[in-house]
Order: C-alpha cells, then sequence, then structure tokens
C-alpha cells in the first residue's frame, strides 16, 4: 500500500488496485481516488510548477476550487491541463507533470522566481508592447507553466442533449438531495446535476450525523429512491457550468454510462433552478501560502475522511473561524501529529486543542517542501516556529454563488459570514444550503425542502434531523508581514498581494481593472479560493467595505468545458452538411476533383485526364466550350417562382431592371440591392404569363434571397397577393455551352431552336430528351448556351443523353474552373469576387442595369444619395499583367506605385485566357473607369506586378456570340 | 440561446430562427421624397437603447414566417411576438 494510504477508513475500495505512472514512476490507486488522492498516497508532494514564476506546486484542494496543481495526461487518453482532483483514478493513466524542465523538482525556469522583482503585474503589457505584442508571444507562451496541446485528437465521441424540467437541482449534497426528495416526491420532473464522482456533497468529507447516524446512510436511502422514480434524471460528475437566457442550463457530463462516449453535454430547459452549490473554503494570504505542504483544511479533511490519505504526518492549522477546528480535530482522529492550530481571532478558544488565539502564521518554511511555519500575534510580537510538513489554511467559506450570479441575479455582501450571498434571483430559481451562506447541516436541509414546497406550493414537509455546527469568522485577508514577499491571492496566476496593491497604486483599484491588471482570478481555476480575498485587500487599500468594492463578473464556464461537449456531434462534415446534385457521385465517378460551391454544394472543379497538368485540364476544358460544345453540372442555381397579381410588383420592388415590359417567355437580367444601394444578387428572371415569374439566384446566395423577398412580403407589403416558391432542389439545369450546343440540343428536341422562334434571353417548354424541361437560352459563358431544367430527378438522364448526342461532336463535361474562366473572359460578375458587398451598379459600370423610367425600389434611394457625393469609388476594370505569362494573384492589393501603402484596389480574378492566350485579371480600382490605358502596380509581400488598365472584358465584347 | 414564442409553432430554440436586425419604422413609400438626412437616419441609426428593443426574426427553420419581436436588451425577456411588422 502506498506511504501515506490510512489502513481503514474512506470511501476506497482496497480490494481492487490501480496502476498509473506520474512522469514515468509507477504507482497505485484504487477505485474511488482521484488523481490528486491517489498522487499525495504516494507521497507525490510537488506536481506543477508555476506559471510566471516556475514555484514547485503541491495539491491544495479537493475539488472544483483547486488552486495550484495541474497535470497533463499523455498516450492515447492525452489532455492538457487537467484538474487532478477532479479527475478519477483510471488503471494505466500516463500522467505528466506541467512545466518541469528537465523535471517538476529541478526547474531551471525557477530562476524567474528570483528576479521577480522585475516583472511585477502588468509587466508583460508595458514592456513587449513595441513594436508588436505578437512578436513576443510564443516565446512568453512557452515558457508558461501550462501544458501543451496533446498530438492526438480525443479517442471516442462526444454528444449533446436537449432535456426539459420542471425543476433543475443544482448539487446533491444535503441541500440539493433534500430538495430533490421532496420534488420528486410530488411527481415534478426533476433533474439533479452534480459535479462530484458521488451524491453527498460535503457529507462525503466530514463524519455528519443524520436523523442519529451516519449522514451518508441518509444519502444513500435518497439517491436509491431517486433512482427508483421515474421522474426524476440523476446525473453525476456532472457539472452545471453555464447558465443562459430563457432558462438554458449547461451541462457537462464527464462521464456518461456509454461506450465510445467521453462526455456528454446537456441543455436543459428548466422552469425552475435550485442552485444548491454549497460553498468554497478561501485560502488565507501569508508569506509563502504557495509552498508543497499548505493546504485548505476542507482539502485535509477530505483526504483524511473520504480517501483515507494523510496529506503529512504532522499538522499545523492556521483559521480565522470555526470550521478549521473541525478539521484539526479529524486530523488527529485520523492519526496525524497536531502540533497547533493557529486562530487569528483573539476571542476564540477550544479545550480540547492546543489553540493559539490571536495569532497568525507570518511565513511557511521550507524549500521545495513545507518545514515548519512561523507564528506571531496578530497585533505584533515574539515569533516562534513551529516544526510542520502540514498547513491547514481555511480563510472562511463563499456561497458558491456562480451560477446564480450567471443567471444575472444581485449578490449582497452579509458582514455575518463575510461573504457575498445570493440577493435577488433574475429567472425563476432559489439558492439554499451553504449556496445561500446557510452552512449548518440543518439548515441545509431545512432550506432545501423549503425552496421547492414554496416554489409547488405545498406544505413544510418533515425533514430529518441534524444539527447545525456553529460558524463564526472574523474576515483576515491577508496577514500584516504580506508585503514585500510572496504571499500570493492567485496561485495559478501567480499573482500576489504586491500585485494589487501596485494596480490599485496605479489607478487599477476599480475590482474588473484590478482583474485584468494583474490577473488574479483569470487562471483556469478561476479564482474561486482567492477573489475574495482580492476583494477584501482593495477593501483595506481603499478604506472602503468589500460590499461597496464589489465582485468581477461571473461567467460561464464555472469549471473548465472540453470544445467536444459543446460541440457534441456537430463536427467535421456533420457541422455544415454538404450538399450534392443528382450528379456529384457521377462526377466523382469520372475522376471530377470536386469544390465546395456555394452553399456547400459539392460540384466538379475539373476533369483530369492523364498525363494533363492542372492547367491543361481548364484550358481544354474552356478552349472546349469556345469553340465546340461542353455540359455543365448547374443544378444548384437558385430558382425561385413568384406568382400572383403582384409578381410584377414584387419583383420590380426588389429588382432593379424593368419587368413589365418583358414578353412571356422572355427574360431579363437585374440587379437585387440591399437597400444601402449595394448589390446584393445578380440573375435573369423570366416571365412565363402576366403574373407568373421565375427568378433566379446565385448559387451561394440562394437562401438568403428566399428571405429576403419573404421578409418584403411578409413585414413591408403584407397586402400585396403574391407567392414566392423555392425550387432550386425541384428544377435543376444542365447547362449546354458552346458554337456548337444547337445542332446537340436538335438531336434531342422538336422545339425550333431558330434564333427567331428562340431568341436569346427566351424560355421555352417542351420535351427533351423525352423529358419534361424548360429551356432558357442564357449565358454565363459568353457562348451560345442553354440551360436546360428538368425534374430532380431526371438530371441524370438527361445528363447521359447530352453526353450522347453530343459524342460526335466532342462534347465534355467541364468544371467551375473552366467556367471561371470563361466569365472572367467576359467580365460578367461573380459572387464573391467582384461583388463583395462593397459595390453598387455604378461601380461595376451597370448604370444600364438602373431602370430610368421605373418607380422606386430597394436600393435606389441609396445609390442616388451616394452618386450625388462624387467621392471617387473602386470600379471594375480589366487588368492585363505587362508579362503575359505572370498571373495576378486573386485579392492581392494594388497600391499607389507600388509601394507598401494603402490600397487603392484589389485584384478579383486572374485567370489564363484561352482567347488570348495569356493572364487575364479583373479587379477594383479607385477611380478606375477613367484610368483606361494606366499602368498600375500590383503589392505583393516580396515584389510588384505591372498591369495595364484595360477595358473589363476580353471576348467578344458585343456579345454577338450567345445571341446568334 | 433564447426561446422564441412562435406564433404558429410554439416556443421554439433560436437556433430555428434567423435574425433580420432591428426591426425599423415603416419604409418610406416614396423615398424619393425623404430628405437625404432622414433617409440616412431611417436606414442607418436604428434605436438601440437598454430596455424592449423590436426586431425581426424569421422562424427559417421551421413554418417561415417572419415576426416582429420585442425583447429587453438587458434581460433577454420578450414581451411581444407578432407575425409582419
Amino acid at each position: 500500500m502506498a506511504p501515506e494510504r490510512m489502513a481503514q477508513g474512506g470511501r476506497i475500495d482496497r480490494d481492487r488496485v490501480l496502476r498509473f505512472r506520474f512522469d514515468g514512476r509507477g504507482m497505485t490507486g484504487h477505485p474511488g481516488d482521484t488523481l490528486a488522492s491517489a498522487l499525495l498516497a504516494n507521497g507525490v508532494r510537488i506536481v506543477t510548477r508555476s506559471f510566471k514564476y516556475h514555484r514547485p506546486r503541491g495539491i491544495m484542494g479537493a475539488g472544483v476550487e483547486e488552486p495550484a496543481a495541474l497535470a497533463a495526461l499523455a498516450g492515447a487518453q492525452g489532455q492538457g491541463n487537467v484538474v487532478p482532483t477532479t479527475l478519477p483514478l483510471r488503471d494505466g493513466l500516463e500522467v505528466r507533470s506541467i512545466h518541469g524542465w528537465p523535471s517538476v523538482r529541478c526547474d531551471l525556469g525557477a530562476v524567474a522566481g528570483l528576479v521577480s522583482r522585475l516583472i511585477p503585474a502588468g509587466f508583460y503589457y508595458k514592456t513587449f508592447m513595441w513594436p508588436d505584442w505578437h512578436l513576443f508571444e510564443p516565446a512568453i507562451r512557452k515558457a508558461a507553466g501550462l501544458a501543451p496541446v496533446p498530438d492526438t485528437p480525443p479517442q471516442g465521441r462526444y454528444e449533446v442533449r436537449n432535456a426539459q424540467c420542471d425543476l433543475l437541482i443544482v448539487g446533491a449534497g444535503p441541500a440539493g438531495l433534500m430538495a430533490a426528495v421532496v420534488a420528486a416526491r410530488a411527481g415534478a420532473r426533476v433533474m439533479l446535476a452534480d459535479e462530484g464522482l458521488e451524491a453527498g456533497g460535503s457529507l462525503l468529507a466530514r463524519p455528519a450525523r443524520i436523523d442519529g447516524a451516519a449522514a451518508m446512510n441518509w444519502v444513500a436511502a435518497a439517491v436509491a429512491e431517486l433512482a427508483a422514480l421515474p421522474n426524476v434524471t440523476h446525473l453525476q460528475h456532472a457539472t452545471a457550468w453555464g447558465w443562459r437566457e430563457h432558462g438554458l442550463v449547461m451541462v457537462q457530463e464527464r462521464a456518461p454510462d456509454h461506450r465510445g462516449l467521453i462526455e456528454r453535454g446537456w441543455r436543459v430547459r428548466a422552469r425552475h433552478v435550485i442552485c444548491a452549490t454549497g460553498a468554497i473554503e478561501r485560502m488565507l494570504v501569508f508569506p509563502g501560502n504557495d509552498r508543497p505542504g499548505v493546504m485548505l483544511a476542507s482539502a485535509v479533511q477530505a483526504y483524511i475522511n473520504r480517501w483515507g490519505v494523510r496529506p503529512g504526518r504532522r499538522a499545523v492549522v492556521f483559521t480565522n473561524n470555526d470550521s478549521g477546528h473541525d478539521v484539526a480535530r479529524e486530523l488527529r482522529a485520523g492519526g496525524v501529529e497536531l502540533a497547533a492550530v493557529i486562530d487569528s481571532r483573539a476571542g476564540a478558544s477550544a479545550d480540547d486543542l492546543p489553540l493559539l488565539a490571536g495569532q497568525v502564521v507570518q511565513r511557511s518554511l521550507g524549500w521545495r517542501g513545507l518545514r515548519g511555519v512561523e507564528v506571531a500575534p496578530l497585533s505584533g510580537g515574539k515569533t516562534q516556529r513551529i516544526a510542520c510538513d502540514l498547513l491547514a489554511v481555511s480563510g472562511g467559506w463563499n456561497p458558491a454563488v456562480h451560477l446564480h450570479s450567471q443567471s444575472r441575479g444581485t449578490l449582497r455582501w452579509d458582514d455575518t459570514i463575510a461573504a457575498f450571498r445570493p440577493d435577488r434571483t433574475a429567472q425563476p430559481s432559489a439558492s439554499v444550503g451553504a449556496a445561500d451562506g446557510r452552512f449548518g447541516l440543518h439548515q441545509a436541509l431545512q432550506s432545501g425542502a423549503g425552496a421547492v414546497a414554496a416554489h409547488l406550493g405545498l406544505a413544510m414537509p418533515d425533514i430529518p434531523q441534524a444539527e447545525d455546527a456553529p460558524y463564526r469568522i472574523e474576515p483576515l485577508w491577508s496577514v500584516p508581514s504580506a508585503t514585500g514577499s510572496k504571499a500570493f491571492v492567485d496561485l495559478m496566476n501567480d499573482v500576489t498581494l504586491d500585485d494589487i496593491a501596485l494596480a490599485n497604486r496605479e489607478g487599477y483599484g476599480a475590482v474588473e481593472h484590478a482583474k485584468r491588471y494583474t490577473t488574479a482570478g483569470m487562471a483556469l481555476d478561476q479564482g474561486k479560493t482567492g477573489n475574495v480575498n482580492v476583494i477584501g485587500i482593495l477593501a483595506g487599500l481603499q478604506d472602503a467595505a468589500p460590499g461597496q468594492i464589489g465582485t468581477t463578473t461571473f461567467r460561464a464556464p464555472y469549471t473548465p468545458v472540453s470544445f467536444g461537449t459543446i460541440a457534441g456531434g456537430r463536427a467535421g462534415p456533420a457541422l455544415l452538411p454538404y450538399r450534392h446534385t443528382p450528379l456529384t457521385d457521377w462526377h466523382i465517378a469520372q475522376g471530377a476533383v470536386i469544390y465546395e460551391a456555394g452553399a456547400r454544394w459539392r460540384r466538379p472543379g475539373y476533369y483530369s485526364q492523364p498525363g494533363e497538368s492542372f492547367q491543361q485540364t481548364i484550358d481544354r476544358e474552356a478552349r472546349t466550350v469556345r469553340q465546340g460544345v461542353a455540359i455543365y453540372d448547374g443544378a444548384p442555381l437558385g430558382l425561385y417562382a413568384i406568382e400572383g397579381p403582384d409578381a410584377l410588383r414584387l419583383i420590380e420592388h426588389a429588382c432593379t431592371a424593368r419587368y413589365g415590359t418583358l414578353a412571356p417567355g422572355m427574360g431579363r437580367y437585374g440587379l437585387m440591392l440591399t437597400e444601402d444601394g449595394l448589390i446584393f444578387d445578380d440573375g435573369v428572371t423570366f416571365r412565363l404569363a402576366e403574373d407568373r415569374f421565375l427568378l433566379s439566384a446565385s448559387t451561394g446566395n440562394a437562401d438568403a434571397v428566399g428571405l429576403h423577398l419573404e421578409k418584403i412580403l411578409q413585414i413591408d407589403r403584407p397586402d400585396w397577393r403574391v407567392r414566392v416558391v423555392n425550387l432550386t432542389q425541384q428544377w435543376m439545369n444542365a447547362t449546354l455551352c458552346g458554337p456548337r450546343a444547337r445542332q446537340v440540343l436538335a438531336r434531342l428536341t422538336d422545339m425550333d431552336l431558330s434564333t427567331d422562334a428562340f431568341p436569346f434571353m427566351g424560355l421555352r417548354a417542351g420535351q427533351v430528351a423525352g423529358l419534361r424541361s424548360r429551356v432558357a437560352r442564357v449565358s454565363f459563358t459568353g457562348e451560345l448556351s442553354y440551360e436546360i431544367n428538368v425534374r430532380q430527378r431526371d438530371l441524370p438522364t438527361l445528363w447521359d443523353a447530352l453526353l450522347q448526342a453530343g459524342a460526335q461532336d466532342g462534347i465534355i463535361p467541364i468544371g467551375s474552373e473552366a467556367n471561371h474562366v470563361l466569365r472572367v473572359e467576359k467580365g460578367f460578375l461573380s459572387l464573391g469576387h467582384e461583388v463583395d458587398g462593397t459595390v453598387d451598379p455604378y461601380d461595376l459600370g451597370m448604370g444600364w442595369a438602373m431602370a430610368a423610367k421605373k418607380g422606386d425600389f430597394i436600393g435606389l434611394r441609396s445609390v442616388r444619395l451616394r452618386r450625388a457625393s462624387g467621392l471617387a469609388r473602386r470600379e471594375l476594370v480589366g487588368l492585363l499583367p505587362e508579362d503575359p505569362e505572370v498571373s495576378l494573384p486573386e485579392g492581392a492589393p494594388i497600391t499607389p506605385g507600388g509601394r507598401r501603402e494603402a490600397s487603392e484596389g484589389l485584384v478579383t480574378a486572374c485567370v489564363r485566357s484561352v482567347v488570348l492566350d495569356r493572364w487575364v485579371g479583373l479587379g477594383l480600382l479607385l477611380g478606375g473607369h477613367a484610368r483606361r490605358g494606366e499602368r498600375v502596380q500590383v503589392r505583393l509581400p516580396d515584389r510588384t506586378i505591372a498591369a495595364k488598365v484595360v477595358a473589363p472584358v476580353f471576348h467578344d465584347a458585343d456579345g454577338t456570340r450567345m445571341r446568334e | 440561446m433564447l426561446l422564441i414564442e412562435c406564433p404558429f409553432c410554439g416556443p421554439r430554440a433560436e437556433i430555428e430562427f434567423s435574425y433580420g436586425g432591428p426591426a425599423a419604422t415603416r419604409r418610406p413609400d416614396d423615398p424619393a421624397q425623404v430628405s437625404d438626412a432622414d433617409w440616412v437616419d431611417w436606414l442607418t441609426v436604428p434605436e438601440n437603447r437598454a430596455g424592449p428593443v423590436p426586431e425581426r426574426w424569421c422562424h427559417a427553420k421551421g413554418c417561415g414566417a417572419w415576426l416582429t419581436v420585442l425583447r429587453d436588451t438587458r434581460t433577454h425577456d420578450i414581451l411581444d411576438v407578432r407575425h409582419g411588422a
């Protein structure tokens, strides 16, 4: 058995042995142990080197409050910054201390502690500001005492569940269990969530009695009763870490009983919340209060009673309240020699204890571990040394008000317990037991039962008999000797009393400022044992009451939460699922490289042939469209049917062009603007009949266009009689394009395809390949082009038919890369390239799309206002690199003279043109329309590229080819 | 995460909704008649007070209704939900 393990007692299973390693040393523990209790049982005193000064630190707490110790898990269960006091021991754990180089016992970085006078609070901000903090950050992070990120992702999965309940009870200590039993018996839907490994809360760690028997008997009976009731969900090792609006409480369940599941997140919508979150003990602030061997008194109590571990051989207790006296008695009962009880209260007394009343620990003695303490009267006087290897400290108790505060409930300072306690609630809830500052066991049971009875309108039920231990406290925020030495208020972030005083002197005395200036309370433990000491110290410096200083804002999470618990299954491809066209599988089978093209659609980027380079593939595909015939998967194009007597009004209100003059069977290109006069979308709208239209929208914008149109109809114009139906996934098109498109299509249809019968911008219904079709003669490539729309299920049939009908003309499928080349050669717009949310129609040379003779439409007023200002705008231009073999990186800035200064534009697109056999680009350039012929410079990090400004069209400028 | 009482679907979680911005006053019927200053005010200066603020929300992953929601920005309390403006 491990050296510090007691022969009996505690809630561990001594018959079973768990083996683990700490920094390579083999150790053992038992089921029921935490990593912390097992390390202490094995005599490990130093677990961590501190963040800034690299001071040796040991385990000081026994639960979520742990203010000092962190560890890392290696191997398959790799995880950084694990809190050893909350990690259940498992067989085979491979544990590493944090920031020991070469080892935690001998850390070279500890030299930082020797020069600590030179690195006070705010040092990093003051010193590393110039020229840029980010230059220094990596080195500082490396020197900081935090675990590295594990190499491998966690093995297993996470999930998230939604739940609803009448009552969510947080905490399964005496108050929470009592509340749960009363609520469950009344038939309410109850959720009980407790952060501990097992229910019982504080009763797990102390020898209390309920109804004349061991309190844990009552706990076991209550847990069994709850387990038998169908209206109760009881979660252990499950922390309510965040309380959001409308009764939503986030719960992290760490050990779900399910194979392969690492953690489960719960989103609980509770009608009413009972906060039975208990209380957390405060540290005391004196020089060397971080030395391994100094522990919270409540933690010492827990290790002895719950885990059967003696954290030391000879102990001193240092307290400012009654709870330390009980711990002293239990230490003695546990076989630890009790050297002294130092009580800062002059009036303290306890006949059975070696009590030194009115005295304080001036400082701890020792180097790597505690060897003794120096004690003196609080009022000053002679010091004495007491040898010990364990110092149990208690600075009093803080109700764990975190959850109550997160719900926006208020706090008030209570002098009788020298702590903040809940005041007004903001969401339906109540705090009970120690969380409400009622530290007695009887009070806990009574307030737990009472809060539920009051909420459910029940008579106060009978509660079991229990005693309230006395609790008196005289606050001691720091001992008088603590200035000018290392007396820590925040161990994990290495913040000392002097740092708080410095912040106060330098004008950062407001509690939120002091926190940020010193980083007190900003470490992984969020200052659970130290924050109120900081408030008390600030109050002393400012001659104010702690209630006047107030607390910092309590924010989620209460304890560290893994991202996996929040995300659940929404990770990887499930986060934003891909959309597949009916042809995606065909493209993949053909060896296409698949792109995500707008709104998560999986579309072909290009179809490489054996032996081809990337550029050769794109050239071949684009050239085929210019010279022969090709097909493109246009399935995802946004498509809306707009029908009703007011359909025309809606379209003319939402789009820039006129549609009233449009004949049925014809379409017109238009822009959709936002009300601030910027381009939101573009597309062709066809008129099917007097009151029926088809509006096409960009692939990536289709959903947003639908929302936009519905908003107009439901919010602004409920009087208009018009219906908008999203057809995007019902009608899907294959785009047949190239000079030979007509002859290929003619083989599959009886339609008259002559330009007279079916002109450019026409829409015709009929049969293609025996399928019901609507064919639109529009072009995004500048060539003769037909978008053949069929029902979704018919698209693969149509696709095959087109490939067969076009075989003799050398038809090929093309991807979005070639499509991009073709549209840039024509200077056609693309959302996300030229249309980036900053341009209006005039900027793009599309003033013609702003119908002059029609009335108001969305965006017109703002465009006119902008034009009237006469300010220079970034305008669309074509760019020809002076060296035709050099491409311009898309997105690269254009700067005046190529100098390193603010840009005057940017490259929006650049492709290798198949008609000009050179690189051509498009860009937005300040005052660009008037700068044709000028030479501009594209600025890259290491060089510039010269380009000539030209008109933004490189092929068939008058558009004859697509109209013929 | 807010719980929004859709008039058609009942109380639903915020993730089913798309935020549609603050609810401006009704769009002028003829913006050409509005002065530049008034237009800019209407367009870009929505009320942003600590207290009940009307907002547009679309139940996009539900019934598709555009709603006007009166939400208290201090507490998130939702005081009123109605369809349309």
